[in-house]
C-alpha cells in the first residue's frame, strides 16, 4: 500500500494496487479506530477518468453513522480533556504521518481528476493545515476568551468550551484539503467529529484515516464515512447527539433541509469552509463564562 | 406573616398596635406599605406601531389589550401588526441601512448610542415604575436591576462601535450584516430591548424590534428616548403583537438576521423559518439550571444565593436556579433554613419597595405553573408552599418547593417559568456534575462550596454558558450570556456579543 514504486512515485500516477495484486483495491470507512466494511454490504466503484475501475469503496449506511456518532460522543470527555498541549503535538504529529503518505495520496487525488500539480499543491496545503491548527491547540482561549470587567467585586472569566460531537459534511472537491480544513479545527479545539466525504473523490479521505490511525489519535475522537451527503446528511442532521454541523461541502438545497433538521436538538450549524481563522474554531466552541466574588 | 402580607396590601399598619410574644415577632418582619407613585407615568389609552420614526396604526386596525398583571385590570390598547406592517418596518430598517446607518461613521454612531444611554438613565424612575406596573415585576428589581442594566448596555456598545476592528483578529474587517429582526420575551421587556438593540446597531445593522405581548410598553416609551436622541428615523423600528406578529417577522425575507429570546419551543420554530429564508440566526431560550449547594458551603450565603437564584423576578427567568441539589449531609438543615427563608419573603404589590415577589406576568402563565405543581404532586413529590397571603386580584404565586422529586419527574426536567424550586440531594461531586447535566438545557449553573478547587472542577464539568460560584443571577453588560445545547446559541454582552451582528470579510 505504501510501496514506494506504487502509483504516483511514477507516471501516469494510479493509485490502485492492480498491477501487484490484481484487483482493485477495497477502501474501508474509519470507526472508532477500526478500518471497517460498510455494515449494509454496500461497496462502490471509484472510475477514473476514462471510466475504468481504479478501487471500491465501502459505502456507508445509516448504520454505520450512528456507530460513528456513538464511537465520536465515547471518545468526546478524554479528548475535550486532553490537554491542549497534547492536543496539539497529535494534531502536529497528524502532519508528519500526512507528509509520509504524501507521495499515495497526491496519486489518489491525480486518479479522481486533479492535475499532477494541483494534486501535490492539495496534500501539500493539507499538511500545512494540520501544522497551522496543531500551534493553535494552546492559544485560541487566550484570543477568544478572557477576563471580563464587570461593574462589581466579581472575577468574570469567558472561556470557550468543545462543543461536543461535530459531524462534517465536507466537500468533494479539493476532499484532502477540504476534509483537512474542517477536521483540524473541529478536533484542534477538543470536539469528536464524524466526517461524510463525498463517494465519487473518497481515495484519499479515506487513505487519510490511515494517517489518523497512525497519529495518537485516541480511537472514536474522528471518524471517516463516505457516502451521499443527501443520504447521510439528514440522518446526521436529526441525531440528537450530534452537537453541531459543519456543511461546507453541500448544495444549497440540502443546506436548508439540513439547517431545517437541526431544530430537533439545536445544533450549531455553520459552514465555515474552512477558513484559517480562530472563528472558524469558533464555530465548534461555547463561551463559558464563570463569575466568583472578589471581596472579603 | 399571613395578615401582615393583608395589611401591607390594604395600606393599614397594624405592627405599632400589636402586643405579647407574636407581637413583638410580628413588628420585625412587618413593614408599612412603602408605595412607589405612579404619577410619574403616563399610560395612553392607545399605542401604535413604531415604524420609520412615526407612530401609526395597524394597517389593518386591529389592536390588543393590556393588562396589568397586579390587578388584572385593562390598561391600555396596543396596535397588532399584521403582515404589511412586518413588510413595513422591513422596508423602513432597510432604507435607513442603505441610506444612513450602515455608512455612517463609526464614532457618530457611538454617539447616538451614548446619548440613548444617558436619557434612559435620567428617565430611569419612570422606566422603572412602567416596567413594574406593565410586566408585574417588584419595583426593586426594575428599579436596581433592569433599567440600570438596560442603560448600561448601551453605554457599552456604543463604545464598541468605532472600535470593531480590535474585536476582531487575523486580518479581517468586520461588516454589517443589514437589517435584523429581533423578537423579546416579557420577563425583561426593556433590558432585553437593551441588550438586542445596543449590540446590533453599534454594528452598523438597523433593526425591527418585537416586544411580547403582555409587556410592549417599556419600549413603546423607549420610542421617547430615540426620538429625542434624533436615531435617524427607521433605524429602530417596534412591531407590536402576539405569536403571529413574530412568525411574519422571524419568517421575513427581507432580514438578515433573527435574534430570539424565549421558549425552546418557538426557538426551534424560528429555527426552521430561518432555514428557509437564510437569515443568521441566534438564540437564547429556555434552561432548567441547577443551583449546587456543598458541605462546605457558608449556608447563610448559600441560602440567600439559592433565593435569588429562584425567586428573582418571580422564577420568570431563562437562567433561574430552579433546581436545587443538595449535598446530604446538609439536606435537612439546609432545607428547614431556606422555607424559614421562604417564609420571610412578601408577596405583593409590584410597586411596593418592600415587595420580595410581585405578580405573575399573566393568567396563562399562571395556569401553566399551578398545572406543574399538580403534575409534580400527582407524581408523588411533597410540595411546601410559602403561607404568604396573596393579594385578592391579580396573578400571584406563592414561592414553592418540591421535593422527594427525581430525575424522572417533569418538575424537574421541564422548565416552569415561576417561583417553584425542586429540590434534590447527591452524595459526591460527580453525582452532583451527572445530575446537574442531566437536562438537554445548558444556560446557567450555581456552585456553592468553600474550597477552590472544588470550584474550578465543577466550572469546568458544568454543561452551561454561565456558572455562578458562591453567587447567581448577576449579569453585567461586559459578560458573555448565552447557552449550551438547547438552551440555544450565540453570546450576548462583552467581545462576544458583537460576533452576532458582524460578518467578517478578508482584509486582503
Amino acid at each position: 500500500m505504501t510501496d514506494p514504486t506504487s502509483p504516483g512515485s511514477a507516471s501516469p500516477a494510479t493509485p490502485s494496487p492492480a498491477d501487484s495484486l490484481g484487483a482493485p483495491k477495497t477502501y474501508k470507512l474509519f470507526v472508532g479506530g477500526a478500518f471497517i466494511r460498510s455494515e449494509s454490504g454496500r461497496v462502490a466503484a471509484v472510475h477514473d477518468t476514462n471510466g475504468s475501475v481504479i478501487a471500491r469503496v465501502a459505502e456507508a449506511s445509516r448504520k454505520d453513522l450512528r456507530d460513528a456518532v456513538t464511537a465520536a460522543r465515547g471518545a468526546q470527555p478524554g479528548w475535550a480533556g486532553a490537554t491542549p498541549y497534547l492536543r496539539g503535538q497529535i494534531l502536529y504529529r497528524v502532519a508528519e504521518m500526512l507528509d509520509g503518505r504524501s507521495t499515495q495520496l497526491a496519486a489518489e487525488l491525480e486518479a479522481c481528476g486533479a492535475s499532477r500539480q494541483a494534486a501535490i499543491d492539495e496534500v501539500t496545503e493539507s499538511i500545512d493545515c494540520w501544522v497551522w491548527w496543531a500551534g493553535w491547540a494552546d492559544k485560541i482561549t487566550q484570543v477568544l476568551g478572557g477576563v471580563n470587567s464587570v461593574a462589581g467585586p466579581f472575577l468574570n472569566v469567558s472561556t470557550p468550551e468543545p462543543t461536543g460531537v461535530v459531524g462534517l459534511c465536507t466537500a468533494a472537491e479539493r476532499p484532502l484539503a477540504a476534509l483537512s480544513s474542517v477536521l483540524a479545527p473541529a478536533l484542534c479545539v477538543g470536539n469528536t467529529a464524524v466526517v461524510v466525504a463525498p463517494l465519487d473523490s473518497a481515495l484519499a479521505p479515506l487513505t487519510f484515516g490511515e494517517v489518523l490511525a497512525t497519529s495518537d489519535l485516541p480511537k472514536g475522537v474522528a471518524n471517516l464515512l463516505v457516502g451521499s451527503h443527501t443520504d447521510l446528511g439528514p440522518w446526521l442532521a436529526d441525531h440528537d447527539d450530534v452537537d453541531a454541523l459543519d456543511i461546507s461541502g453541500v448544495s444549497a438545497d440540502l443546506a436548508e433541509d439540513l439547517l431545517a433538521r437541526s431544530a430537533g436538538n439545536l445544533k450549531r450549524v455553520a459552514a465555515t469552509n474552512g477558513r484559517r481563522s480562530p472563528q472558524t474554531a469558533g464555530e465548534f466552541l461555547d463561551l463559558k463564562t464563570v463569575w466568583h466574588p472578589a471581596r472579603l | 406573616m399571613n395578615e401582615n402580607a393583608t395589611s401591607n396590601m390594604t395600606g393599614t399598619t397594624g405592627g405599632a398596635g400589636t402586643t405579647g410574644v407574636a407581637g413583638v415577632a410580628k413588628r420585625f418582619t412587618e413593614y408599612a406599605p412603602a408605595l412607589e407613585s405612579r404619577s410619574i407615568v403616563t399610560i395612553r389609552s392607545e399605542y401604535g406601531l413604531w415604524i420609520a420614526g412615526e407612530e401609526r396604526d395597524a394597517e389593518a386596525g386591529a389592536a390588543f389589550d393590556s393588562v396589568d398583571p397586579a390587578t388584572g385590570q385593562h390598561l391600555t390598547r396596543i396596535a397588532e401588526a399584521s403582515q404589511a406592517d412586518v413588510d413595513a418596518a422591513v422596508a423602513a430598517a432597510r432604507s435607513a441601512y442603505e441610506n444612513v446607518w450602515r455608512d455612517m461613521a463609526p464614532a457618530n454612531r457611538a454617539r447616538y448610542l451614548f446619548r440613548i444611554a444617558r436619557l434612559i438613565q435620567e428617565r430611569a424612575r419612570e422606566f422603572a415604575v412602567l416596567e413594574s406596573i406593565d410586566g408585574g415585576k417588584p419595583i426593586r428589581e426594575s428599579r436596581d436591576v433592569d433599567v440600570p442594566l438596560a442603560a448600561a448596555h448601551f453605554f457599552y456598545y456604543a463604545g464598541w462601535a468605532d472600535k470593531l476592528p480590535w474585536a476582531f483578529t487575523g486580518g479581517v474587517i468586520p461588516r454589517p450584516l443589514g437589517v435584523a429582526a429581533q423578537i423579546i420575551p416579557w420577563n425583561f421587556p426593556l433590558m432585553m430591548a437593551a441588550w438586542k438593540l445596543a449590540p446590533a446597531l453599534a454594528c452598523g445593522n438597523t433593526v425591527v424590534l418585537k416586544p411580547a405581548e403582555t409587556t410592549s410598553l417599556t419600549a413603546l416609551l423607549l420610542t421617547e428616548v430615540l426620538t429625542e436622541a434624533e436615531l435617524p428615523p427607521g433605524v429602530v423600528n417596534i412591531v407590536t403583537g402576539g405569536a403571529s406578529t413574530g412568525a411574519a417577522l422571524a419568517g421575513h425575507r427581507g432580514i438578515d438576521k433573527v435574534a430570539f429570546t424565549g421558549s425552546t419551543e418557538v426557538g426551534r420554530s424560528i429555527r426552521r423559518a430561518t432555514a428557509t429564508t437564510g437569515a443568521r440566526l441566534t438564540l437564547e431560550l429556555g434552561g432548567k439550571s441547577a443551583q449546587i449547594v456543598f458541605e462546605d458551603a457558608p449556608m447563610d450565603q448559600a441560602i440567600e444565593g439559592v433565593v435569588r437564584g429562584i425567586w428573582f423576578n418571580q422564577g420568570h427567568v431563562c437562567c433561574a436556579g430552579s433546581r436545587l441539589l443538595l449535598q446530604e449531609s446538609i439536606a435537612e438543615e439546609f432545607s428547614e433554613r431556606l422555607q424559614r427563608r421562604v417564609e420571610g419573603l412578601k408577596v405583593g404589590d409590584p410597586l411596593d419597595k418592600n415587595t420580595d415577589i410581585g405578580a405573575i406576568n399573566s393568567a396563562e402563565q399562571l395556569e401553566k405553573i399551578e398545572e406543574l405543581c399538580e403534575v409534580a404532586l400527582s407524581e408523588g413529590a411533597r410540595m411546601y408552599r410559602s403561607s404568604a397571603t396573596l393579594p385578592a386580584q391579580g396573578w400571584y404565586c406563592a414561592p414553592t418547593i418540591f421535593s422527594g422529586v427525581d430525575t424522572s419527574h417533569r418538575i424537574t426536567n421541564e422548565e416552569v417559568f415561576g417561583p417553584v424550586l425542586a429540590q434534590m440531594t447527591f452524595r459526591t461531586p460527580a453525582e452532583a456534575v451527572a445530575k446537574a447535566n442531566a437536562t438537554p438545557y445548558g444556560l446557567a449553573a450555581g456552585v456553592w462550596t468553600d474550597n477552590g478547587a472544588k470550584i474550578l472542577w465543577m466550572s469546568q464539568q458544568l454543561r452551561a454558558g454561565v456558572v455562578w460560584a458562591n453567587s447567581y443571577n448577576q449579569f453585567d453588560p461586559a459578560s458573555p450570556f448565552g447557552g449550551m445545547r438547547e438552551s440555544g446559541f450565540g453570546r450576548e454582552g462583552g467581545r462576544s456579543g458583537l460576533d452576532s451582528y458582524v460578518t467578517l470579510e478578508d482584509a486582503s
